[in-house]
């Protein structure tokens, strides 16, 4: 089972993910969007959307950063396990609990205000639930670590190990099975959320714009070159209009 | 000197009668479509009025277009780069829909279906955002023609700068009252703040004709474009996620038609045609320190197509032969840069717009009539000009970033045209003094009059066509067929009707039917062989042929088709 859970099932997610980016890349460039909905309601939005959206940005970074380097490193520099301990609980418990009540602001409006309710997909709904409990499990651990104090289980010489082993193709299936069961349920929900991003709303979050910094202000384009005469590459975003739209 | 090709439109507002042929018309033509129901690409407003989206033109509430930073460098109002990007999350001012109107039907089939009983069944107004019954409150033209001015006509942002800075009150009482129509559609500027503001770089300017478009490929929803358009014409399309703006009909234009609006204007006022213009120059003009300035510098940038060295450089960039002849003949640079009489809209915002008003005379000459002077004496309309200064500051605020000479110097042009052309209808002679006390000559007043009041269509419209050798690059039309569960419609793909595949815009082309029709070869490996073709297919039944067939691959891979998908009982399974 372990071997299972922690050495094929990251495999898996890995091809589902890389492969569901290509494909939605090459496939559906014109479903690639945020799907905004800021147009039926902004107040809570601007509220909630930047405080999920920079909570997040820091919990990533802070995954990068315990999960990637490693422990003999910090050592190596002279932070303690310790200090290491009480940097990342800190930062880590604010920018989660900074996430969570971002996304709980989102979901309240997402179902209390009718437009942006009818605008709910299934698969909205189900990457929240997915999004929403893989991090209150990560607040979960680091409640418990946080409780535990000097007890606490020191990932880092499992989670982590196991997770740069991945990336060698010899995954330390051991270390990951030795750590507490939080820690499964987290990485689990982490792996279910990570195989959902291609084919969610999530994408958007892989043409963050940074090109916008460098580009200049305005943009020619000639008009686009065709290869085959009469086989041109229909353009969409111009699906027709009927009464009963709101049903399909 | 890098000279460049922006198709134009200019409106003779003295014309309009505000009928919004050219807003219905328009809507069918492109946001007759499930998310865009609150879009209008064209929309006529009453001034004064408070305009669609409502008060669009208040820039210290919606951050639009362009301003000057400290260095007096070109920014946008919203922000730089970097601000723009970290408020992406949640766009700080974007309008919503209560700022347009919530879009409605009406529960026409309760008419029908309802029990038969005493009363009469009522169709209900139904929101197309929540499918609730609602209270309809607001449209696109609620205040036309002045409607509930009384109440409201104090929110008008033009009203109130001009206000704020004459000391007398624009009176909104009947009979003190002036009112003309505005219609608008994009302005595919030369130094769009869309564009600019566009994280994902999806707007763009067409090289060939200056069109603004957006790409809806790699539009990501990041609205930051609404914000930017101080016109607020680019709108969010809620179902899709992607921003929509008006297209000036491209796919028209490239054939030589004249968009839907201005074909179907009722009063024929609006005008089609080609600008040169100096791409190199466009920042350094709108770069210019004095608002008042700007209007100047915008007339700088557009090339005289008959200067021999700008007709050298033209062709030297590419520019066809034709299209610099069509530029020649253009009836925009006639009346914006021969007789100056349009001027472009809010110039104050920075962003070079390429859509130019006449400014209506009506106002004033209406008014000279009312109080029993001859509205059509150029020195009665002369001094009226001069001396009414509600309208002229209004037209000041909408046209020059309130320099009232501009203005003033358009309408006495206007006004001077009356009066010389009524010397020659009534035969007494048409009076030079006239035309040369506007710095005009006699013959550019006659010519002036026939392009803005006779209005031939071939005078109006000057479209040079998109270049035959390259018209299979050409951009198509929609298919007819597209409509919900029409036969063109295709079944929505894995997540939500706006994703997948594009369905396939042209059932049949133009090119392959001719391809197939030229071909040497009796059966060529041709896809559309033994297809139905959808525009003669009478809707009953399926007749072989309506759906593609699966190709199986011979051995030798030609695709095998005669042996399946097609029995002789012309049933297909």
């Amino acid at each position: 089972m372990d071997v299972v859970l922690w050495g094929v099932l990251p495999y898996l997610v890995v091809v589902t993910f890389v492969g569901g980016l290509i494909w939605r890349y090459r496939y559906d460039q014109f479903g690639w969007t945020t799907r905004s909905s800021q147009l039926y309601e902004s107040r809570l939005l601007r509220i909630g959307s930047p405080l999920f959206h920079f909570g997040l940005l820091f919990v990533i970074i802070g995954h990068v950063v315990g999960l990637l380097i490693p422990e003999s490193w910090t050592d190596a520099i002279g932070v303690t396990e310790d200090m290491y301990h009480a940097g990342a609980l800190g930062i880590g418990t604010l920018a989660g609990i900074g996430t969570l009540v971002g996304i709980v602001i989102l979901i309240v409006r997402r179902r209390r205000t009718g437009p942006v309710f009818m605008a709910t997909t299934r698969n909205d709904k189900l990457m929240y639930a997915v999004l929403t409990t893989a991090i209150v499990t990560g607040l979960v651990v680091t409640t418990i670590a946080f409780t535990a104090g000097h007890d606490a289980h020191n990932y880092r010489e499992s989670v982590s190990p196991w997770f740069r082993s991945l990336f060698t193709l010899r995954p330390d299936v051991d270390a990951m099975a030795s750590a507490p069961l939080q820690f499964h349920l987290h990485v689990l929900l982490g792996l279910g959320l990570i195989a959902l991003f291609p084919f969610s709303r999530l994408v958007h979050a892989f043409t963050a714009p940074m090109h916008y910094l460098f580009r200049p202000y305005i943009v020619y384009r000639s008009r686009d070159r065709r290869p085959t005469p009469g086989a041109s590459a229909p353009r969409r975003g111009w699906d027709p209009v009927g009464t009963r739209d709101r049903d399909r | 000197m890098r000279v460049m090709a922006q198709v134009a439109m200019v409106m003779n507002l003295d014309k309009c009668i505000g009928c919004h042929t050219c807003s219905v018309t328009c809507k069918q033509a492109w946001t007759n479509r499930a998310g865009v129901e609150y879009v209008w690409f064209n929309n006529v407003e009453t001034r004064p009025g408070q305009g669609y989206p409502r008060r669009y033109e208040d820039q210290e509430q919606w951050h639009g277009g362009w301003t000057l930073n400290r260095r007096g460098r070109l920014t946008l109002r919203t922000g730089g780069r970097a601000k723009r990007l970290l408020s992406i999350f949640a766009s700080p001012v974007q309008p919503e829909l209560n700022d347009y109107y919530e879009p409605w039907t009406y529960d026409y089939e309760r008419l029908v279906e309802a029990p038969l009983g005493d009363d009469f069944p009522v169709a209900r107004p139904k929101s197309l955002i929540t499918g609730e019954d609602t209270k309809v409150t607001w449209s696109a033209n609620w205040d036309d023609n002045l409607g509930g001015t009384s109440e409201l006509g104090h929110l008008d942002p033009v009203v109130e700068k001009v206000r704020r800075e004459s000391e007398d009150k624009i009176r909104f009482e009947l009979e003190k009252t002036f009112m003309f129509y505005l219609p608008r559609i994009c302005e595919h500027c030369l130094n769009p703040s869309c564009m600019a503001s566009c994280p994902s770089g999806a707007i763009y300017k067409r090289a060939e004709d200056g069109i603004v478009l957006v790409d809806q490929d790699r539009c990501r929803g990041w609205r930051q474009c609404i914000t930017g358009c101080p016109y607020k014409k680019v709108y969010f399309n809620h179902k899709t996620g992607k921003a929509e703006k008006c297209t000036f009909c491209y796919p028209r234009l490239e054939v030589g038609l004249p968009t839907v609006c201005a074909e179907t204007c009722v009063g024929r006022l609006r005008y089609i045609g080609v600008f040169l213009y100096d791409a190199d120059r466009v920042t350094e003009a709108a770069s210019v320190p004095d608002e008042k300035d700007l209007y100047e510098a915008q007339l700088d940038l557009m090339l005289d197509p008959q200067d021999p060295a700008v007709v050298a450089a033209a062709r030297e960039q590419g520019i066809p032969a034709d299209w610099v002849d069509a530029a020649r003949r253009s009836p925009v640079y006639a009346l914006a840069k021969t007789y100056r009489v349009a001027l472009p809209l809010h110039p104050e915002y920075r962003t070079m717009p390429m859509v130019w008003y006449v400014p209506p005379l009506s106002p004033v000459v209406d008014l000279l009539r009312e109080q029993g002077h001859d509205a059509e004496d150029h020195g009665n309309l002369f001094g009226a000009i001069d001396a009414l200064r509600i309208p002229v500051e209004y037209l000041a605020e909408l046209f020059s970033a309130g320099d009232t000479e501009v203005v003033t110097g358009v309408l006495k042009r206007l006004a001077a045209m009356r009066t010389y052309l009524r010397g020659i209808t009534m035969g007494t002679g048409a009076d030079e003094s006239v035309a040369r006390s506007v710095g005009m000559t006699g013959q550019a007043m006659y010519a002036m009059y026939r392009l803005l009041a006779i209005a031939k269509y071939d005078e109006r419209y000057v479209i040079p066509k998109a270049h035959e050798e390259r018209g299979h690059e050409l951009e198509e039309l929609g298919c007819s067929l597209d409509y919900d569960e029409g036969p063109g419609m295709y079944e929505s793909a894995a997540f939500g009707e706006a994703s997948g595949r594009p369905v396939p815009v042209a059932v049949e082309t133009f090119h392959a039917l001719r391809q197939r029709q030229t071909s040497e070869d009796i059966a060529p490996p041709d896809e559309m062989r033994g297809r139905v073709n959808l525009l003669n297919w009478d809707g009953v039944g399926t007749p072989p042929g309506l759906f593609p067939h699966k190709d199986v691959a011979h051995p030798d891979g030609a695709p095998a088709r005669a042996e399946h998908g097609r029995d002789d009982e012309g049933v297909v399974r």
